[in-house]
């Protein structure tokens, strides 16, 4: 019953305690089969590390069902490794159908990247797969499934890379997986996407809620798009996680007052954006996706699906409450950080649903606070007979390597940059909310310019279930990658045509956002979200050869299409590299 | 609005070098160079005026009066360049191809290591796995009690499909029959279509439809299905009987989100043809409508009972026929129904 919540890093943890008070109410302890998996992870470390895969059962709160657990946890363990070592990873599959494993985050050799179809072959029933590579970096980071849907059941864990240098910034060093459970199969769910319209939305706009005027709900209809068009999947069938603990687990955090505590924040889920926040303690951002950052303060910010966050908080004694809001405010994943055992504090009620506006449709442009918009004449937007619904789905906007067809069903007439938004249904919340201009590389990059620019459009259609870059599904494009040089410093601005935020993940590469700080601390990130009707622009030193998967990481959005291969050529001679 | 429009023009027009951009962090580029396409602008924060994407090249400047423009009463003072991105500047970042050298190495760089045979079957999967998805579903869209004065009456209207996102084999039927009598069916015909997307909204359809009751009929059909503006979903299609009769439907309903789970649902359907066929019954023009309102609880989204009413009303020939044969041409029915879906 080793469950060391806390890194002992520092070493004088009571980790029984907190074994005890985050099993509170265990699910295997209630007479289940011993394929129960337990709720929560233990920790493996070491220069060889042992995985091994396999189906099992899992609970939380009034929910149950099956999972995939990884050493017989959900999520799986925490792989624990230091900068500069050597590991050795034998990954069993247990399952009978493929599975593989993606270290999320980490510069390694292509080969060992994970990704079935890309980087390898993936891993048969019964077999062992040996991933070995040395460790190149610090941070925090995570591991995942990348075969077929198995994320969503279970098949993940984090991932933290310690330092040589010891870090006197902080006295208690927790990691927070955020995560959802569903009893549905994920196959389900991919179905119910496909053919129930909005089925997991609960939050629709009706007839009576009073927030819209009618001209807009007009505009909206004419578009044949839904306003509450949030989260695909929903609190309706999904439980929020804290590291595998539903709210009903009562998840603790212990503290003794006085200490400053790193929260290792990794959104490890399927499908949803958080909105974290511990309400009356600030945070302190030291990092994202595990590279560290000159420190900003903040009441909130909102973590894309695959994105990591290292805050610092120092909390008053008593209990806290940790939350994880879904973006679309469908539920919350919640956890108390108490410095007194058994304390639970009460978790804010959820806030009101989030409705998309203007912006969102890809009129960035048109969306200035102080423009009249009935002085506006539509009729002269080149936008033909039909106004506004043409004008949203103008093909001749996008560039001519963008393949028109019914996979796109909107089309962004004036993106804007969004570097600066906070996130969807945070732009007007009354305290500090991160945003990606706020992120500044704490140790400088090399300066270079980028000798090329390309612009990749994010594109769907929700009625259909299609999601794709440039128009085309992976399924289309599996032998015409997006290349690059090797060591080509390329600025890759995405264009998303779509009204979803996407967390867009590059495999293998750090890339620097253009966020406005000035080309030498361009903060690095492996995932960024694009929000919707907008740009983001980040720059890309393609220093690492092979092939690697580039998609976005809402899981039913990358099976749905929304994937591409990244080829890196050629390979350096020996000694070049 | 109209100020906001002529100061952006304005800004456009003046010279960029005249302001002074030296003391920016990330400005990779001579002041000088910067040109005056508007697209440059893209990441700029102008502050208050965030004019970045606005695509000014539908904007028709020959109507506007530049002498009319006072720029000595602009104040400029208000305009705050301190948030100007400059190195977010893509105007000397030639776009192109990528260099010849991207190119060298293996096709597939996983084959260095591993079995190209297993990639092969990997990469064959990964393609059904990430967008190649195929599925389906039946629906039963009104499954129902008629009730209406003198004769009360059931009828069904399922449909099925399976397939892609772009194709799908569609397999619709419908029918009715008076609930007394023993229930016999009186109407049924089923559609075999085969459905391709032909706009991000709209499948074209086009196949075989056979009329079971009251007389074995077949025809060819090809329609259209899809959701229009306004959130309407419609199903029009045409068809040529094997007797050489054109015939066309249309419907078209629109769900009313009342509560999250209680929906109204206004439907209408019309009938048309372009000839008699008078061992139909049915006369040329318009021949029959519909127009009526279901109202749903969705106990779950799958399964819902509705409650509803109905106009119907045969028109013009074939109401006569309907006269004839001494049947009532119009009504308005009572319904009590299911839809659900799996």
């Amino acid at each position: 019953m080793t469950q060391p919540l806390s890194l002992s890093r520092r070493g004088f943890l009571g980790t029984g305690a907190l074994a005890a008070a985050g099993l509170a109410v265990p699910a295997w302890a209630r007479g289940q089969s011993l394929t129960h998996a337990r709720n929560g992870f233990g920790e493996v470390s070491g220069n060889t590390i042992d995985l091994s895969i396999g189906n099992h059962h899992f609970t939380t709160g009034g929910r149950s069902g099956h999972a995939i657990a990884v050493n017989g946890t959900v999520p799986g363990p925490l792989i624990r490794l230091r900068e500069g070592q050597d590991v050795t990873l034998n990954v069993t599959n247990n399952l009978e159908e493929d599975s593989s494993i993606h270290w999320h985050g980490l510069l390694l050799p292509f080969q060992f990247d994970g990704v079935p179809g890309v980087s390898f072959p993936g891993i048969r029933p019964g077999e062992t797969f040996q991933y070995r590579f040395p460790i190149r970096q610090t941070g925090t980071y995570w591991w995942h499934s990348h075969s077929g849907l198995q994320e969503q059941a279970g098949h993940y864990g984090p991932i933290v890379i310690e330092s040589a240098e010891p870090d006197p910034r902080y006295d208690r060093d927790y990691v927070v997986l955020l995560s959802e459970f569903t009893p549905r199969h994920p196959h389900e769910i991919a179905r119910m996407l496909a053919v129930g319209e909005h089925y997991f939305n609960r939050q629709m706009m009706t007839v009576g809620s009073g927030e819209m005027s009618l001209e807009d709900r007009l505009m909206w209809g004419a578009m044949r798009m839904n306003p509450r068009d949030i989260s695909d999947v929903t609190g309706a069938t999904y439980t929020f996680l804290v590291n595998g603990h539903g709210p009903a687990d009562d998840l603790e955090f212990l503290f003794n007052p006085g200490e400053r505590v790193r929260l290792r924040v990794i959104n490890g889920s399927a499908m949803t954006f958080f909105n974290v926040r511990i309400p009356g303690v600030p945070m302190q951002v030291i990092a994202a996706d595990g590279q560290e950052v000159d420190p900003v303060e903040v009441d909130e910010f909102q973590i894309g699906v695959a994105e990591t966050y290292d805050v610092i908080v120092q909390p008053g004694a008593g209990s806290h409450a940790f939350v994880a809001e879904a973006m679309d405010r469908s539920g919350m994943a919640v956890a108390s950080l108490t410095s007194q055992a058994g304390q639970r504090a009460a978790p804010p009620p959820l806030r009101e649903p989030v409705t998309l506006d203007m912006v969102d449709m890809g009129m960035g442009g048109m969306a200035h606070g102080s423009m009249d918009h009935g002085g506006m004449d539509h009729g002269s937007m080149g936008t033909g007979e039909g106004g506004m619904d043409h004008s949203m789905r103008d093909t001749s906007l996008l560039p001519p390597d963008v393949k028109v067809g019914p996979g796109i069903d909107m089309v962004a007439s004036m993106p804007m940059d969004r570097m600066d938004f906070p996130g969807l249904g945070l732009d007007k919340v009354p305290h500090r909310v991160l945003r990606y201009t706020d992120l500044k590389a704490r140790n400088a990059n090399p300066h270079r310019m980028p000798t090329r620019s390309m612009e990749i459009h994010l594109t769907g259609n929700m009625e259909r279930y299609m999601w794709s870059f440039d128009g085309k599904q992976f399924s289309a494009v599996t032998d015409d990658p997006i290349r690059f040089a090797y060591d080509e410093r390329v600025r890759v601005k995405l264009v998303n045509d779509t009204m979803m935020a996407h967390p867009i993940h590059l495999h293998g590469h750090f890339f620097e956002l253009v966020n406005g700080t000035g080309m030498m601390n361009q903060p690095l990130k492996h995932t960024l979200v694009v929000q919707p009707g907008s740009t983001a622009t980040f720059d890309l030193t393609a220093n690492e050869p092979g092939d690697w998967a580039f998609h976005c990481h809402l899981l039913y959005h990358m099976h749905a299409g929304m994937m591409q291969t990244v080829t890196v050529r050629p390979f350096p001679e020996e000694g070049e590299a | 609005m109209r100020y906001v429009l002529l100061a952006g023009a304005a800004l456009i027009a003046a010279p960029a070098a005249a302001q002074d951009h030296s003391g920016h962090a990330g400005h990779q580029m001579p002041a000088q160079e910067e040109p005056e396409d508007h697209s440059a602008h893209e990441q700029m924060d102008h502050g208050a005026m965030d004019h970045s994407q606005m695509d000014h090249s539908e904007m028709d400047h020959s109507q506007m009066d530049h002498g009319e423009i006072d720029h000595s009463s602009m104040d400029h003072s208000q305009m705050d360049h301190s948030g100007m991105d400059h190195s977010a500047h893509q105007m000397d970042i030639p776009e192109g191809p990528p260099p010849p050298r991207a190119f060298e190495g293996p096709r597939h760089a996983a084959e260095m290591y591993f079995d190209p045979q297993r990639l092969a079957e990997a990469r064959a999967y990964s393609r059904i796995a990430h967008g190649g998805l195929t599925t389906g579903m039946v629906f039963v869209e009104r499954l129902e009690a008629r009730l209406a004065e003198g004769h009360d009456a059931y009828l069904w209207d399922a449909s099925a499909w399976y397939g892609t996102s772009l194709d799908k084999i569609v397999f619709k039927t419908e029918g009715e029959g008076e609930l007394a009598d023993g229930g016999e069916v009186e109407d049924a015909e089923m559609q075999l279509l085969w459905g391709h997307a032909i706009g991000p909204f709209i499948d074209l359809q086009a196949g075989m439809r056979v009329d079971v009751e009251p007389d074995t009929t077949a025809h060819f059909a090809v329609g259209a299905a899809g959701l229009a503006p306004y959130m309407i979903h419609f199903d029009a299609a045409a068809f040529l009987s094997d007797e050489g009769d054109l015939t066309a439907r249309i419907e078209a309903e629109h769900d009313m989100r009342l509560t999250q789970r209680l929906i109204l649902q206004p439907r209408v359907e019309a009938e048309l043809s372009a000839q008699d066929i008078p061992e139909r019954g049915i006369g040329s023009g318009l021949s029959k409508i519909e127009a009526g309102a279901r109202l749903r609880y969705e106990i779950v989204p799958e399964f819902a009972p509705y409650i509803g009413v109905e106009y119907e009303a045969a028109t013009g020939q074939t109401a006569d026929y309907m006269r004839a044969e001494g049947s009532d041409p119009d009504g308005v029915s009572l319904l009590l129904g299911l839809r659900f879906w799996f």
